[in-house]
């Protein structure tokens, strides 16, 4: 049992009148071994709410619950994975993926074999001891990714992974990612704001509402897995792509409209 | 087909040509940013070192005054502005009879030692403020202050304080140095990417792990650079400092030379100081391509 789950979560910034309310009474659970999606305008707090999920900020109210119990900080247990890939170029492809297991100090020669075996499944055969700078934007994230998973945490967290990369490299990774999601089963939350990605990936989609950032509908994505990119093109995708596209452009109008009244 | 050439070639095209060249000489050499190629850049750089020994020769020539010694060996060396051979000859009179190597060797010793004083405090204190608030609140305040002082105030005080030994020579090094490096240090530590950082917590690295594993590493190679940069004014304080009053050194011996009128002496002594900088700048560089072979080199 691995799963994620927040309660009441409410997140205010002081600003200089008053204070900023960037996400209010967020609650949901996200169970073991399903992938969720966290869609919404730009601005609405999903990072926000991704990096109290990893504990790199606490909230103003509510808990995190991993498996059930509050998490007050960063741990293993929750890997993340951020937009900027956030390699560390100082360190080898091999390194970087061994870096967690380098922390718990693992043996060597199993730290080795694990790292092997990633490099193979994320398509990086050649490149362990290159350094990051010669990688591509798409093989350093599944870099970043190999190394997530190397720790092997309960929870996979991501923050826009695909974000920076062009539409051909991130269709690629987007199938990877469900293969590799076909493979583990990890419980992931990913936060993205392209809708297709979220379908495409997402057991579940939570549709978040312009700032204070809540939950505004919760969708499930009925789509056969395993699933692969002709999918995109099924009456089904484009009807639930509609849906999701109609209450997104509600709230980014919404969105527009609070910053008019606010100039 | 192949035979399809154009029935009528102009043949009083030479001035069509000409502007077509001339509008590509503008677009290969005059668009902001591009880059030219490699030869000419070698041309150009060979060409303006020419240009300086030019116009400084030809000063030379035209201020030459035959009236200021009656000795002819020492007419050439005495002018106020000697021509470049004559300051090759001083340099190397200079090296073989004059003890120069051991004003250089005296110069060298104290940079060294006065660099490596402030940087082995600036750097670890430059860190600690890049990267904790309270460090940086507490230090920030009076070192941008004192920053602004110029080293060079500084020795008069000095020498009250200290006299004219070793320490104050030190001393004014460490103060031009220490107070630049800290505060550039502080800024690299500064930006390392806090992302950088939280992706090592969720790795189930502890703060000190961070620190030690990802936020030294992460600072190391600009560190490398800023001591390459503040080792350069190093020398400004130096040569300032052993003006005003010392036994031994490049500054001396410059001093020294003013009072003799010898200003080929005083050019020869101020070249070797750029040289001893290109010394150290290279090792420095040379020290960094080795040191962080992963870098990534951004386009100039």
């Amino acid at each position: 049992m691995s799963e994620i789950g927040f309660v009441d979560v409410a997140m205010r910034f002081p600003a200089r009148k008053g204070e900023v309310r960037a996400l209010e009474r967020i609650s949901l659970t996200v169970p073991d071994g399903q992938f969720a999606c966290i869609v919404g305008p730009s601005g609405c707090g999903k990072s926000t709410l991704l990096s109290i999920a990893a504990g790199l900020v606490t909230p103003s109210e509510g808990d995190v619950l991993v498996d059930g119990k509050p998490a007050y900080s960063p741990g293993a247990d929750r890997g993340m994975v951020f937009q900027s890939y956030s390699l560390y170029p100082w360190l080898s492809v091999r390194r970087n993926i061994e870096f967690g297991l380098e922390v718990k100090r693992t043996p060597k020669p199993e730290r080795h074999q694990q790292s092997s075996e990633l490099i193979h499944l994320m398509k990086l055969d050649g490149f362990a001891d290159a350094y990051p700078k010669a990688l591509s934007g798409g093989m350093k994230q599944r870099v970043a990714i190999a190394r997530a998973l190397a720790n092997d945490p309960e929870v996979l967290l991501m923050d826009e992974p695909f974000g920076a990369l062009d539409a051909l490299t991130r269709q690629i990774m987007q199938e990877m990612l469900t293969d590799l999601w076909q493979r583990y089963r990890k419980t992931v939350l990913f936060v993205t704001h392209d809708i297709d990605e979220a379908l495409f990936l997402g057991d579940v989609i939570y549709i978040m509402t312009n700032r204070p950032g809540r939950i505004r509908t919760t969708l499930s994505v009925d789509l056969p897995r395993p699933r692969n990119f002709e999918m995109v093109s099924s009456a089904r995708f484009t009807e639930l792509r509609n849906q999701v596209v109609g209450i997104i452009h509600e709230e980014s109008m919404k969105a527009v409209e609070s910053e008019l009244a606010r100039a | 087909m192949s035979e399809r050439v154009p029935a009528t070639r102009p043949v009083t095209a030479s001035s069509a040509a000409t502007r077509r060249r001339r509008r590509s000489f503008v677009r290969t050499y005059l668009t902001p940013k591009r880059s030219i190629p490699r030869r000419t850049v070698l041309i150009l750089g060979a060409v303006g070192f020419a240009a300086i020994i030019a116009v400084w020769t030809l000063i030379a020539v035209i201020t030459y005054d035959p009236s200021v010694s009656r000795d002819p060996a020492l007419r050439d060396s005495l002018q106020l502005v000697p021509r470049p051979d004559v300051v090759v000859v001083a340099w190397i009179d200079m090296v073989e009879h004059l003890g120069f190597p051991a004003d250089v060797a005296w110069s060298t010793f104290r940079i060294v030692a006065g660099f490596a004083l402030a940087a082995l405090i600036a750097v670890p204190l430059g860190l600690l403020m890049g990267s904790f608030e309270i460090v940086r609140a507490f230090f920030q305040p009076p070192i941008n202050a004192i920053r602004y002082m110029p080293a060079s105030a500084f020795i008069p005080l000095l020498i009250l304080l200290q006299g004219l030994g070793e320490t104050e020579k030190l001393t004014v090094i460490w103060i031009g140095v220490f107070f630049q490096l800290v505060l550039m240090v502080m800024d690299i530590a500064h930006r390392v990417p806090s992302e950088m950082l939280s992706v090592a917590y969720t790795l189930g690295a502890s703060r000190w792990t961070v620190f030690r594993k990802v936020f030294l590493p992460a600072t190391f190679p600009e560190v490398v650079d800023a001591l390459r940069i503040t080792m350069g004014w190093a020398w400004t304080y130096l040569i300032v400092a052993e003006l005003v009053a010392a036994q031994a050194g490049i500054g001396v011996f410059i001093l020294i030379a003013e009072r003799f009128f010898r200003a080929d002496r005083i050019i020869a002594a101020i070249i070797t100081i750029g040289i001893l900088g290109l010394i150290t700048d290279f090792l420095f560089a040379t020290y960094h391509r080795w040191a962080f072979p992963y870098v990534e080199k951004v386009q100039a």
